[in-house]
């Protein structure tokens, strides 16, 4: 068995190929959600991070708000959401994204537990830094739920190893300063931590936060191994469904291809 | 050691407090908490503070003895006068100790929330006084019942931003603020109104608040030969609460901090995370947070600040909730006997020593008036009819 998780094995063997990551973000439990996993792997993504939403998102602009806040008025939880991801049939590793109050409401255990066994490869918690993220990483690794780091601008030097250390799948690079949204160009940020992450890590590095459309993808991964994208996706699924999202992913796609 | 000591290096008050932050916030947190801890420890900056606290905000803040009331009650009946202080409440001692903390670390601009506006009435005027920016998230649903305090910051030149997600107030406001500061954080500093939000906040706002405490201790001495046999404080986050326990917590007064029924997360006692600490909160079976319900903006708040779940969970403060019947009758009370109007926060500590009085006969009780009820008026115009 690998030495690695099942995202980060698959990842590392595409970075091999020379192949650039490609992960969409999507609010779970917005009706019709399932279609746009399914969509998003058609269109070539190499992993989906499926959102749980919560009703206190404060790293989400207003797209991943809004999408967050329909999703829960539809009725979505949690364990729906994790019911509907067992339903999925695509082949690529599926994570998470969910504020820590989800995990800690459940008990670490027993929410690890539930992430394994509805096929969750891997688990973001952008409110959950490095210092506090210990006892979740711990019951997390028993489960073999990989658990990925966020890494910010904001981070001296030293810290970003042990960001690093800590991180499974991969290390997820905080575009900019500011929350989740489209913006018109990429922040000179992406690159800039990318290129220190990348120095200090072989863990896969993807930008995510502000990476809006295909030239931007291209943009941060002439440093970066792949890309995040959450708003500008959430945003097509809101305005034009399964289709428009699809449609977007495969532009990316082919952009990153393109090289 | 005091009960209130410092948190532990996590910032933890027991199992309660810690930083629960995106990464983009830990530098901020770190230097926040270096900077505060260099300042409260360095005389000149005491000196500054205590300098405007009192020619600026107007401290000390007096004792007043209710005789009226207290009769009424069969209880001795003290007020420590926050509501006098410069703003109309206990928020400026907070908000002149970080704003000039703000500018000790160079920064330019303050964000902060507000829940009633008080807070951010507070953190306009030292943004005016500083020469600082400001700009200030209030829930909509707490820009229309709160207007006037609306105008006053925009007269004070801070910038208000009215937030319409989720419940649309308190609670959205504070996630709206840090939404801020994860986008401004190398330039703003962000002026968190409660003992709340993750380390140093809750410990540093107690610090800052701690001064209603001591002096309070002292009055009471002199006015009462003794401590009180009871301090109450209403708790929406807690500042007040902190401030005025801070004093007595070591002596053998009973604390009580009185809650809103809509918003009784001490009650309910169940812990969970948002904004930045772990504390007692109230929230659904898949931990989303719940929204606050209460006549009172300041106190519409789901949460409580850590130390609160602390001192509640070692049994050495009390969490008793009021519902507003009982705070419009106090509100009211406390203006036809004392010819004090009290903000709707404070009435509900009083309502609270209305409904214990039969049980604390002939007992000496300290409660803080954190604020004044000007800003209440107009509701309570509506509330009551205009006759």
């Amino acid at each position: 068995m690998s030495e690695f998780g099942v995202l980060e094995a698959s990842f590392r063997a595409k970075r091999a190929e020379g192949r650039k990551l490609l992960v969409p973000y999507i609010t779970g439990g917005l009706a019709g959600w399932q279609d746009t996993v399914r969509a998003a792997a058609a269109a070539g993504a190499d992993a989906i991070e499926i959102g749980i939403p919560f009703s206190d998102p404060v790293m989400d602009g207003p797209v991943i708000q809004q999408a967050s806040q329909m999703a829960l008025e539809g009725g979505a939880t949690p364990v729906s959401i994790l019911q509907e991801v067992r339903e999925l049939d695509v082949q690529i590793p599926l994570a998470v994204m969910l504020y820590y109050n989800t995990v800690h409401h459940a008990g670490h255990e027993r929410f690890a537990a539930q992430l394994a066994s509805a096929g969750i490869a891997a688990c973001i918690v952008p409110d959950l830094p490095l210092e506090e993220a210990g006892p979740w990483c711990l019951a997390a690794d028993a489960a073999g739920v990989e658990t990925v780091m966020l890494a910010a601008p904001t981070a001296a030097d030293e810290r970003l190893p042990r960001v690093c250390a800590r991180s499974r799948g991969f290390v997820y690079s905080v575009g900019l300063l500011g929350v989740t949204g489209e913006r018109a160009t990429l922040a000179s940020t992406a690159v800039s931590l990318a290129r220190r992450l990348k120095a200090v890590t072989d863990v896969p590095v993807l930008v995510g936060v502000g990476v809006s459309n295909a030239d931007q993808a291209r943009e941060a991964c002439a440093v970066a191994d792949g890309v995040v994208m959450g708003a500008s996706v959430v945003r097509r699924i809101l305005e034009g469904g399964a289709d428009a999202a699809g449609e977007f992913i495969a532009e990316v796609r082919a952009g990153l291809d393109r090289g | 050691m005091s009960l209130m000591a410092e948190p532990s290096a996590e910032g933890r008050f027991g199992e309660f407090g810690g930083r629960f932050v995106p990464e983009t916030l830990v530098p901020a947190c770190q230097e926040l908490e270096a900077a505060f801890d260099d300042a409260w420890s360095d005389p000149v900056f005491r000196a500054e503070l205590d300098h405007l606290l009192r020619t600026y905000a107007g401290r000390p803040s007096m004792l007043t003895e209710c005789k009226n009331l207290g009769g009424k009650l069969g209880i001795r009946l003290v007020l420590k006068r926050e509501d006098l202080n410069h703003t109309g409440s206990h928020k400026i001692n907070n908000v002149l100790g970080q704003a000039l903390l703000a500018k000790r670390m160079g920064k330019k601009r303050l964000v902060a929330e507000t829940g009633a506006g008080q807070h951010g009435v507070a953190s306009a005027t030292a943004a005016a006084l500083m020469g600082m920016e400001c700009k200030v998230y209030m829930g909509a649903v707490d820009v229309a019942r709160q207007e006037l305090n609306v105008f006053r910051m925009k007269l004070l030149g801070s910038e208000v931003e009215a937030v319409h997600s989720g419940s649309r107030t308190l609670k959205d406001a504070v996630n709206e603020a840090m939404r801020d500061w994860v986008a401004t954080v190398e330039t703003s500093h962000y002026c968190l109104g409660s003992v709340m939000g993750p380390h140093p906040y809750p410990f540093m706002v107690r610090q800052f608040h701690r001064v209603i405490g001591d002096e309070a201790r002292a009055q009471s001495i002199e006015m009462l030969g003794d401590v009180p046999d009871v301090v109450v404080a209403c708790v929406g986050g807690g500042s007040n609460a902190l401030g005025i326990f801070s004093g007595f917590v070591d002596d053998r007064s009973r604390l009580v901090g009185v809650e809103p029924a809509g918003g009784a997360a001490v009650t309910r006692a169940q812990p969970g995370v948002v904004h930045g600490m772990r504390s007692y909160l109230m929230q659904d079976e898949y931990g989303q947070v719940q929204e606050a319900h209460s006549i009172s903006a300041g106190l519409d708040y789901p949460g409580v600040g850590p130390e609160h779940s602390y001192l509640a969970s070692i049994g050495r403060a009390e969490y008793p909730n009021v519902n507003d019947a009982e705070v419009i009758d106090a509100f009211q009370l406390l203006a036809r006997t004392e010819g004090i109007i009290p903000a709707l926060e404070c009435a509900h500590a009083l309502a609270w020593i209305v409904r214990a009085a039969p049980e604390m006969q002939g007992q000496t009780v300290l409660m803080n008036l954190s604020g004044r009820g000007d800003k209440d008026v107009g509701q309570m115009m509506d509330v009551l009819g205009r006759e």
